[in-house]
């Protein structure tokens, strides 16, 4: 399928479609929640293994198949409830797309939340979006009221006699939260300091009951392949990475936006032809493929690479949120990486010495050789310290603190070194 | 000025109630409840979190330590406006950090941000979500200010100085029909 002649699926253009009788009539809206509630061939298991097959992998930056992870869900135990935190925390720089589900088409997410519920027999999902979003968190509330008033939601769904209920959680301004064990301790009411792997949230999750945690975007696209069917899903976009996907494209260029196109667009496409090139004829420097976290790509190692994780892999970076940040010649890239780890250290817990203690290192480090202050060893101790907290932290946040530090330092040297003064100081010592 | 009650009115606490219904655990409510606290008091005092504490029926400490963890809950006394300027990431390199240095010089901000009439006060903000429409800031915890120009700023100041309300912005499906080939 040619990206140019692609028709949105995510965020199509009809107007009102956030409207529940819009998204009705228009969008075929919650025909899907009713084909599984009442079609016999869909049951639970037959629910979950179209989901699998369709290979929907995960947009909230790990990428992993959702239907995968739905079926590590235990055996349904009678009396034990069963949860779906859906994580709209959207907090990852450089990603932007959520925020457009929740104003243009929040009834996906609804729907695809309680078809999860369907497939894994739960009992409620728990829609947690950052509270900075407030009037998105009203926006998504409105949906659920439209949903529960015509019996979508709630008890008794279309006469099925499936209960599931759906409840909007917001949060309070903190980046951890979209970690997903730290979401379960948010929503939870407690501080919410990421928990130790073993056991995972299938077996011990939101309130010590087996749960799982889908990003917002990734059980929107459930109605569509409930809908048309997990071989239309997988002839979409990249073969092992199929699917609609939300570009947030920003920084330099002159069209910046959320744009919907299937996966595995070439990133020089998405740049040149989609976002209309860097603004102000500049040349380009870096592009950050997938949100703050993943490592930064120089311009010369663009050409050919698609918005995909096998083709991203060849140069060392992810899709993660493909919320993509490009970066013209102009680019101070010493001062946006001293911005980048400022964030993570705002945004670390505190709970892991290495993290607390690290990001900050990293911010003072990176400091002292933006003055003028550093020397040569110290980017070998910015890399030391890569080390010591990649891996050795109970949740991911200290890996993300770090990709970005290890991966600018290696692939733009050359402008730290620039800012250096004293060029070897240490060297012969 | 008048002394502050430290109560919650019925509706206040019937609101609480349905957040209480909707969770398994009584302190899951407990940042709802900030938030209800928050808008009334204007910030999180120490009577304001005991007194969420009491309504939930939860130890002090418990909701002390939720209320200080998060950075949108105010734990002093703060002006009744914020200017929180994203200075992260896209909008860093937008032009994200010289409006909030523009928006500082205007309020005349002190070291905390406080500007000099009471009224204002400024922040850094980390990523809010917006980088396709940076820089971008957000007023006292809900309206979101697009595509920030020094123009811009100047109307959001006097708009809040003069009591007005900051309307919602609503940016629109990017336009995909333009293709550069």
């Amino acid at each position: 399928m040619d990206w140019r002649t692609y028709q949105k699926i995510l965020l199509p253009d009809t107007p009102d479609f956030h409207k529940l009788d819009v998204y009705e009539k228009e969008g075929q809206g919650y025909q899907a929640l009713r084909t599984v509630l009442t079609e016999e061939k869909w049951s639970r298991k037959a629910v979950v293994d179209e989901v699998k097959k369709a290979n929907i992998r995960g947009r909230g930056g790990a990428g992993f198949n959702a239907g995968l992870k739905w079926s590590f869900m235990p055996p349904k135990q009678e009396g034990v409830p069963r949860y779906l935190a859906v994580n709209g925390d959207e907090s990852e720089p450089g990603t932007c797309k959520d925020r457009r589900l929740f104003e243009y088409n929040p009834h996906t997410i609804i729907e695809g939340a309680l078809i999860a519920c369907y497939a894994m027999e739960m009992d409620a999902a728990y829609i947690y979006i950052r509270g900075e979003y407030a009037d998105w968190i009203d926006m998504v509330q409105a949906a659920v009221d439209e949903a529960y008033a015509k019996g979508y939601a709630g008890k008794n769904i279309m006469g099925s006699g499936q209960n599931i209920d759906v409840f909007v959680h917001k949060g309070a301004g903190a980046y951890i939260c979209g970690e997903e064990t730290s979401l379960m301790e948010s929503l939870e009411g407690k501080r919410p300091y990421p928990r130790s792997k073993p056991p995972f949230p299938a077996q011990v999750g939101l309130w010590g009951k087996p749960t799982t945690i889908n990003n917002v975007e990734t059980v929107g696209h459930v109605p569509h392949v409930i809908r048309n069917g997990a071989d239309w899903y997988l002839g979409i976009g990249a073969q092992t990475f199929p699917g609609p996907m939300l570009y947030g494209i920003s920084g330099h260029v002159q069209r910046p936006g959320v744009y919907e196109f299937p996966s595995g667009m070439l990133i020089t496409d998405l740049i040149y032809k989609v976002a209309g090139g860097i603004r102000g004829g500049k040349k380009l420097k870096a592009v950050v493929p997938g949100g703050s976290s993943v490592p930064i790509l120089r311009a010369d190692m663009i050409e050919g690479i698609t918005m995909d994780a096998d083709s991203l892999r060849t140069v060392g970076t992810f899709v993660g949120t493909a919320g993509m940040c490009v970066l013209d010649e102009d680019t101070d890239i010493v001062k946006f990486l001293i911005r980048v780890s400022q964030f993570y250290d705002h945004e670390s817990c505190g709970q892991c010495t290495p993290c607390r203690e690290g990001t900050g290192w990293f911010v003072k480090m990176l400091k002292r050789i933006d003055s003028g202050e550093g020397s040569t060893r110290d980017l070998d101790t910015l890399l030391e310290l890569c080390d010591t907290m990649e891996g050795r932290t109970v949740c991911a946040l200290a890996d993300a603190a770090a990709w970005p530090v290890r991966n600018t330092i290696i692939r733009f040297r050359e402008d730290f070194e620039a800012k250096i003064k004293f060029k070897g100081a240490y060297a012969v010592a | 000025m008048e002394p502050v009650s430290y109560t919650f009115t019925e509706s206040e606490i019937a609101e609480i109630q349905r957040h209480l219904s909707k969770y398994p655990d009584k302190r899951s409510a407990v940042m709802p409840a900030l938030w209800i606290a928050q808008e009334k008091f204007g910030w999180l005092s120490e009577e304001a979190i005991k007194l969420v504490a009491d309504t939930i029926d939860i130890p002090y400490a418990h909701v002390y330590g939720v209320a200080s963890f998060y950075t949108m809950y105010f734990k002093e006394k703060v002006p009744e406006h914020l200017i929180e300027v994203c200075t992260c990431f896209t909008c860093g390199e937008m032009g994200g950090k010289e409006m909030l240095d523009y928006v500082k010089e205007k309020i005349g901000a002190d070291a905390r941000g406080f500007g000099k009439d009471g009224k204002i006060w400024a922040r850094a903000a980390e990523c809010l979500g917006a980088c396709d429409t940076a820089p971008v800031c957000q007023i006292t915890n809900r309206r979101y200010v697009h595509q920030l120009t020094k123009a811009k700023v100047d109307e959001l100041i006097a708009k809040l100085e003069k009591g007005e309300e900051i309307p919602y912005e609503r940016i629109p499906l990017t336009d995909q029909s333009i293709i550069d080939d």
